[in-house]
């Protein structure tokens, strides 16, 4: 068969494609829902236009986004079975579970409350109607973590026992499976990195604005916003990566020697971190590096002495577990995709940091390259997260289950590789276009800055509809 | 009754949520063309759904996440053997619903007109390829012994598959004009209710074919009694909306699909997935679920979830109950 029409290379082409797309909308979803939700509770308490304005306008960019991340999710529900029909067979007793409830708990939440939310502002009492918007963040964030739940098993089966009979795996405990370690961790270093992302969308917004001298009333306030939650987000984000990566170390050691490019197991010292290599493709033989000794071994384990068991060591034992094949992710993807998500998403802290000693005490910088840099810093973090997936699904390879089920194994038998080309091109072009689409949109909105505020009847309440399509 | 005959029937129900709720919103955007004369009239459209159509299409995600934890078998079978069709209405559900949310956000008339395309086609796709989907399921598809599917795409293209397509491409529409009737004020609802009649009679035609037809060749005697009900219904909403009674005949739009779908399961069960090639290779309602702990969890959390689900459903159809003219579109801030 010609190389090119692989079922098994085109669809994880496209699984990868696809979810990769849908999540770069996702983050400004969770973010923007939570920040938006601020701004409304802050004017509800207030009385204050700045922030009703405020509202507004972050909600406008908030929707335009929202559109997208609704769209592509669906196809990602319907693409397991689509593409991955005998991993859906082998785990669907398990996997499906938390989806469902993902469904039930949570999209529905958010759709019905989403809703409300843009056409309710005449129709709803104020109150009620801030209800609405904190309803919908709730929903953003409870599908996360269902979603989570399920990936975590894929990292780290656990709650299930293998049918023979049926050649499949089946769920032993919901409850079990619900707070497996990853997901525990996972979620609260995907929520917070989520945060970020907006964070940083709501700094370059309104730097950009600053920059030029208007909007000062509202765009000060949302500036100094902005930088606090990148701040504030930033230290949790890190922090609960710290907590990711020690359960990461405990269920898939090989995707931490991975992720350091480690052949050979090391203890304490020589446990180092390399923040930069330069060496043969493979990764085999070093050039140049630049090491933090012990680091590694205090990311893994906490400890300064600990020990950090390398790829040739673990692939060994795997031989012995599994049998003969290659236990290997990719080496240079995992490691650079580790470094980058690290690197952008300091560096997004650090533009927050001085930005904040920058404009202390109602000071405004008057040099012209720190706005463009809080200006084009905004993909930093959305970045850091896409690359951070990469790192995470990549590394988990060859399983898709990790121990369980292999990636080859898991793909639709029935589907044929045209088929499947026919897909992707698809999906890459109507993606293509709504991409372009959706960011000269964005672009648009933001460029035109807050509206007035609409005026309110003597109750303080909004009188007229606000959006209507 | 065993859990998994529970849940072919939650299944059931949730795909009468989608059909129903989304139902109409794919007919009022195939409606666009022949109701919205002017930009302000499509507007008047666009909004009768704008505050509900995203929970509406939510119906399908959660019924595609339940038969994936209720019946992977049937999920991963139906799936990939359709994958073509489901690619198409993958591709128009996406293109449709940015455009809701895109149109209005630029003046120039290409720009909607643009939109304006993408929801038309983007309805009447999902509105056609639903009922080949489903009619195939009912007849049956040629299966190995692994359950995957060995036909083609063409096999799918088969005359009771493709009528069974246009009867809900139809019956969306009709339910969709009549929609449009009972949610607008003015010109456009005088409008709407006269194109219903038409497409009415068309549907009450097609529909009548395709029942007879799954009765005669996949139904039994509750089948037939059930598509019989549908029948009655149908011509129970054309009489309604030509008597001015839009309330009734939406209602009894909404009825005539859910009858029609359970009618389809009826024909179907103990079977979810007949195999037309060897009845041995057949998904049937025992080979196709989950095991008896996830159907417990599942079944839980529908019971407690569902009721609550459908409560602020009906708030937020309560909120938005009033009609919508012109001058609700003239009056918004933006
Ligand atoms: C703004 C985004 C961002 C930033 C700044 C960071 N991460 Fe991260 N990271 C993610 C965004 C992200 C992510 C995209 O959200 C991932 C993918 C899977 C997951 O749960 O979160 C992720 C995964 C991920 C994993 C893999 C988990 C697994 O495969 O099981 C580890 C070990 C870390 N992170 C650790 C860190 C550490 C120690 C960081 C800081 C010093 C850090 N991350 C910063
Ligand atoms: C939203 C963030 C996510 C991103 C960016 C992401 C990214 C990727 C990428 C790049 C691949 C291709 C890997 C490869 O084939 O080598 C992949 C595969 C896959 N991911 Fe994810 N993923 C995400 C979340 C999830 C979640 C939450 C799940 C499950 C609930 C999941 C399930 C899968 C599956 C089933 C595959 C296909 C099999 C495979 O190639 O390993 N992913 N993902
Ligand atoms: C491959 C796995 C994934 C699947 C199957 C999936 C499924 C979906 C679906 C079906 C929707 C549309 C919901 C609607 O109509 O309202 C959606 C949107 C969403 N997804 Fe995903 N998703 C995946 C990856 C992720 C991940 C990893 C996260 C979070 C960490 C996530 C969070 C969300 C959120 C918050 C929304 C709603 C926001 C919006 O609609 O824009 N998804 N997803």
């Amino acid at each position: 068969m010609n190389e090119w029409l692989d079922p098994l290379l085109l669809s994880r082409w496209q699984f990868g494609l696809t979810t990769v797309y849908h999540f770069l909308f996702v983050p400004l979803t969770i973010g923007m829902a939570l920040t938006v939700a601020i701004f409304q509770t802050a004017w509800v308490r207030t009385d204050k236009a700045k922030y009703l304005q405020l509202t507004h306008f972050f909600g406008k960019i908030f929707l335009i986004n929202f559109a997208m991340g609704v769209v592509t999710g669906i196809v990602q529900e319907f693409q397991f079975g689509m593409n991955w029909s005998d991993y859906s067979r082998f785990v669907g007793d398990v996997f499906g579970a938390p989806l469902a409830f993902e469904g039930i708990i949570a999209f529905f939440l958010e759709a019905t409350f989403i809703g409300l939310w843009i056409f309710g502002w005449d129709k709803l009492p104020k109150k009620l109607h801030l209800a609405t918007i904190w309803l919908t963040t709730a929903g953003s964030i409870a599908s996360a973590y269902f979603i989570l739940a399920a990936n975590a098993f894929m990292q780290n089966p656990i709650a299930y026992r293998i049918n023979e009979e049926k050649g499949r795996a089946e769920l032993t405990s919901i409850w079990e499976l619900l707070t497996n370690p990853i997901a525990l961790a996972a979620f609260p270093h995907t929520i917070f990195a989520c945060f970020m992302v907006s964070a940083g969308l709501i700094i370059s917004v309104a730097a950009w604005h600053l920059y030029r001298n208007q909007h000062l009333e509202t765009m000060r306030p949302a500036l100094k916003f902005g930088l606090w939650m990148m701040v504030i987000a930033g230290v949790l984000t890190t922090l609960a990566g710290d907590q990711l990566g020690l359960a990461m170390v405990e269920a898939q050691p090989m995707k931490m020697a991975a992720a350091e490019a480690l052949y050979h197991t090391a203890t304490g010292a020589n446990a180092s971190f390399s923040i930069f290599t330069l060496g043969t493709p493979d990764g085999v033989h070093e050039l140049f590096s630049v090491r933090v000794p012990y680091l590694l071994s205090f990311l893994s384990t906490h400890t300064f002495d600990g020990t950090v068991e390398g790829i040739n060591n673990l692939q060994a034992q795997y031989v012995t577990l599994y049998g003969p094949g290659d236990y290997t992710p990719t080496i240079w993807i995992t490691y650079w995709s580790f470094r980058w998500m690290i690197g952008l998403g300091l560096a997004h802290m650090l533009v927050a940091v001085v930005g904040l000693w920058l404009t202390r005490k109602g000071r405004s910088p008057e040099r012209t390259w720190v706005w463009k840099v809080a200006i084009w810093s905004f993909p930093f973090s959305l970045l850091a997260m896409s690359v951070g997936w990469v790192f995470t699904e990549m590394g988990r390879q060859p399983w898709l289950v990790f121990g369980l089920l292999k990636t080859a194994d898991g793909v639709s038998p029935g589907v044929s590789g045209v088929e499947i080309l026919i897909s992707l091109i698809a999906f890459t072009v109507v993606y293509g276009i709504l991409a372009v689409v959706e960011f000269r949109l964005i672009l648009r909105a933001v460029q035109k800055g807050p509206a007035d505020a609409p005026e309110l009847d003597e109750a303080g309440e909004v009188t007229r509809a606000v959006t209507v399509y | 009754m065993d859990l998994n005959i529970l849940w072919f029937w939650i299944i059931a129900f949730m795909f009468i949520g989608y059909f129903v709720l989304d139902g109409f919103d794919f007919g009022v955007g195939m409606s666009l063309p022949f109701l919205g004369k002017d930009d302000t009239d499509r507007r008047v459209l666009i909004n009768t759904i704008g505050p509900v159509w995203d929970l509406n299409e939510t119906w399908v995600i959660v019924a595609g996440a339940s038969l994936f934890a209720a019946f992977p078998e049937w999920y991963a079978t139906m799936f990939s053997g359709f994958y073509l069709p489901l690619l198409l209405i993958l591709l128009a559900l996406i293109v449709r619903g940015v455009s809701f949310e895109y149109r209005h956000q630029r003046p120039e008339s290409a720009w909607k007109n643009w939109f304006d395309g993408m929801i038309i086609v983007g309805s009447a796709v999902p509105a056609l390829l639903w009922g080949v989907a489903f009619a195939n399921v009912v007849r049956g598809v040629p299966l190995d012994a692994d359950f995957n599917y060995i036909g083609t795409v063409f096999d799918l293209l088969n005359p009771y598959a493709l009528l069974g397509g246009l009867t809900t491409l139809l019956l969306f529409f009709t339910h969709g004009v009549i929609f449009v009737a009972l949610k607008t004020e003015g010109d456009i609802r005088v409008r709407a209710r006269r194109l219903a009649i038409t497409v009415g009679l068309v549907t009450i035609v097609v529909a009548a074919v395709f029942l007879t037809w799954t009765t005669l060749a996949f139904g039994t005697l509750a089948s037939g009694l059930l598509a019989a009900v549908a029948a009655l219904t149908l011509v129970g909403a054309f009489v309604a909306n030509l008597r001015g009674a839009e309330r009734w005949a939406f209602g009894l739009m909404a009825v005539t699909i859910g009858l029609a779908v359970v009618t389809l399961f009826a024909s179907l069960f103990p079977f979810v997935m007949p195999a037309s090639n060897d009845p041995a290779n057949s998904l049937t309602i025992e080979n196709a679920s989950s095991s008896a702990y996830t159907l417990t969890v599942m079944s839980w959390t529908a019971l407690i979830g569902m009721p609550v689900i459908l409560g602020y459903q009906a708030f937020t159809y309560w909120v938005f109950r009033k009609r919508i003219g012109r001058a609700h579109i003239e009056a918004a801030v933006h």
